[in-house]
């Protein structure tokens, strides 16, 4: 291609300021975690993350936060899977309404079923538990995630599914021996993405959750940023750890989220 | 569907084909999504009608509480803040990401992966850690008014998310650092599969690189510019933790108040469910709706 060296800099220069823009906020808390607490000091302080981690709490808010993101992972994964195979290779009467009807999830803010939301589990005595964080979560997720795994099951061959009834396989192990293991890249893809969704989930936990010990990561750093005693330093140190883990799965399996979010927008 | 799929299970259609059994898959994922959104929405539009405090007996009140929201400063404002957050998260963004993958694309840079990897990582980043970043560079002691100070403007300095000329844009801002990533790897995706005779095409008949954008790339990319389009402006219009986290209260002089922080607080904080209600059913039809167009007008489809 025939670019002269003029417009390549011009590219650079374009791509190098979105791309400083884009890092900037993220290496001003981190260099800002690192910071003394103690304001006009110098030095490295490392022990910034251990004490948000120990008298901050963020150690037991990143807890809860793993048990209700695992959670919903798991719960959204092998409903997501089981629906879909029916969605996605068997023929019944009302599949398709029904496929719709799951794909209204892709659309509902939970921003908007959030209050009855509340007033429901209120009155069966479930805010305030785990459940009340993980079981909206998966309703929201199970909609992406039919459509995903969908999409899957839909384009594997026939041949597959017929040479696996051939040999004598039923349709559980159908899926189970043959589908699945097949379709690992969709289903990482799936994981990492509501992983990160529960993760970085925040107005279902300031809603359902009072205890501290339920508190969830964003909703820890929510509380303490709102502290006027939290020093700086401190707040920056809690946030690398609230973002942390999905920034290193965002590194790893960089791919996975760019195709979840990009590819599985495109939807229906 | 076929007459002969309806009836195949009786006629006997391809041996072993599983039918009812896929009833039996649907169910847990029907279930749950059925009791813990379906229901819930069903739900929200009941409470919509009725006057409730959320502790005592509610009173019917028909559509009063959407009679209200056309009325009230408080919930109308909100609406009006989202359309201007959805031109700096939609708006911006598309744009910026158009220019900026069609550049990529004429001059072919080395390290692409790597700024690739950089400009979408915001995506993935909780809210409630973007705000506290930002705050931080918006804070009277931040960045940005030290770097103003630095490049003698300091005239301009300000408490950016205290004043409430200035609330709402800073809020904006961080909504376009946010999705700026998501344009430009979604259209760097979509410009990779324009097959290159057609830029052979628009260069052979003495095009520019803006008329190449024109000709080519932007009729090309009308189904990514669609998709982003949605994801942005659905993404405006559920903003919560940013605003809540950022400017406390709806922000100076409720400057920054959007419909998810209107329920929030009148459900939770004010004795007004039937109101909040009422505000998530309108987002939720403003969201179908939003989709939709989109979709007809950019016309994608998969």
């Amino acid at each position: 291609m025939g670019t002269s060296t003029a417009a390549r800099l011009g590219t650079y220069a374009v791509l190098g300021t979105f791309t400083v823009f884009a890092l900037y906020p993220m290496a001003a808390i981190l260099v800002t975690a690192f910071g003394s607490p103690v304001a006009g000091r110098g030095g490295v302080h490392w022990e910034n993350f251990a004490t948000a981690w120990t008298q901050a709490r963020f150690g037991s808010y990143l807890l809860s936060s793993l048990i209700v993101s695992l959670s919903v992972v798991v719960l959204t994964v092998v409903l997501s899977v089981l629906a879909a195979y029916a969605l996605g290779t068997m023929r019944f009467r009302g599949r398709e309404g029904l496929f719709y009807l799951l794909l209204l999830g892709l659309t509902v803010p939970g921003e908007a079923v959030v209050v009855p939301l509340y007033f429901d589990l209120r009155d069966l005595g479930l805010t305030d538990t785990y459940a009340s964080l993980i079981f909206p979560q998966v309703a929201q997720s199970v909609a992406f995630g039919v459509f995903w795994m969908r999409t899957y099951f839909a384009s594997t061959s026939r041949g597959i599914v017929e040479a696996s009834r051939l040999d004598g396989a039923g349709h559980w192990q159908t899926l189970w021996r043959v589908l699945l293991p097949m379709g690992r890249p969709a289903l990482v893809t799936l994981v990492v993405l509501v992983f990160m969704w529960t993760w970085n989930e925040f107005l279902l936990a300031r809603v359902m959750v009072v205890s501290e010990t339920l508190r969830t990561a964003p909703l820890g750093l929510q509380f303490f940023s709102g502290r006027a005693t939290t020093s700086v330093p401190l707040l920056a140190a809690a946030s690398v750890l609230v973002a942390l883990p999905i920034v290193l799965l965002y590194l790893f399996l960089q791919r996975h989220f760019i195709r979840g979010m990009v590819d599985g927008s495109v939807k229906g | 569907m076929a007459v002969g799929e309806l009836t195949g299970r009786r006629r006997g259609g391809p041996p072993g084909e599983p039918r009812r059994i896929g009833y039996l898959y649907l169910l847990p994922a029907l279930g749950v999504y059925g009791l813990f959104l379906l229901f819930p929405l069903l739900h929200s539009g009941w409470l919509s009608l009725f006057d409730w405090d959320g502790l005592t007996l509610g009173h019917w009140s028909g559509l009063a509480n959407y009679r209200a929201l056309l009325r009230t400063n408080g919930a109308g404002a909100a609406f009006g803040h989202v359309a201007v957050l959805a031109v700096f998260f939609a708006v911006l963004p598309v744009s910026v990401g158009l220019v900026v993958a069609t550049a990529l694309h004429r001059t072919r840079v080395r390290g692409l992966p790597f700024f690739r990897t950089a400009l979408f990582l915001p995506q993935v980043l909780a809210m409630v850690v973007v705000a506290v970043a930002w705050q931080r560079i918006f804070a009277p002691d931040g960045v940005l008014n030290q770097v103003l100070r630095a490049v003698g403007l300091g005239s301009l300095t300000r408490a950016w998310l205290g004043d409430s000329a200035t609330a709402l844009f800073a809020v904006g801002i961080v909504g376009t650092w946010v999705q700026t990533g998501l344009a430009v790897v979604l259209f760097l995706g979509g410009i990779g599969k324009i097959s290159s005779e057609l830029f052979d095409a628009a260069r052979l008949d003495g095009a520019g690189a803006a008329g190449e954008f024109h000709a080519v790339v932007l009729p090309a990319l009308r189904g990514e510019i669609g998709v982003a389009l949605t994801l942005t402006v659905i993404a405006a219009l559920r903003t919560f933790d940013l605003v809540y986290m950022m400017t406390p209260l709806g922000g100076p002089g409720g400057s920054t108040t959007v419909p998810a922080y209107e329920i929030y607080q009148r459900a939770f904080l004010g004795g007004q469910v039937g109101v909040a209600a009422a505000i998530g059913v309108v987002i939720t039809v403003v969201a179908l709706a939003v989709t939709f167009l989109i979709t007809r007008i950019t016309g994608r489809e998969r």
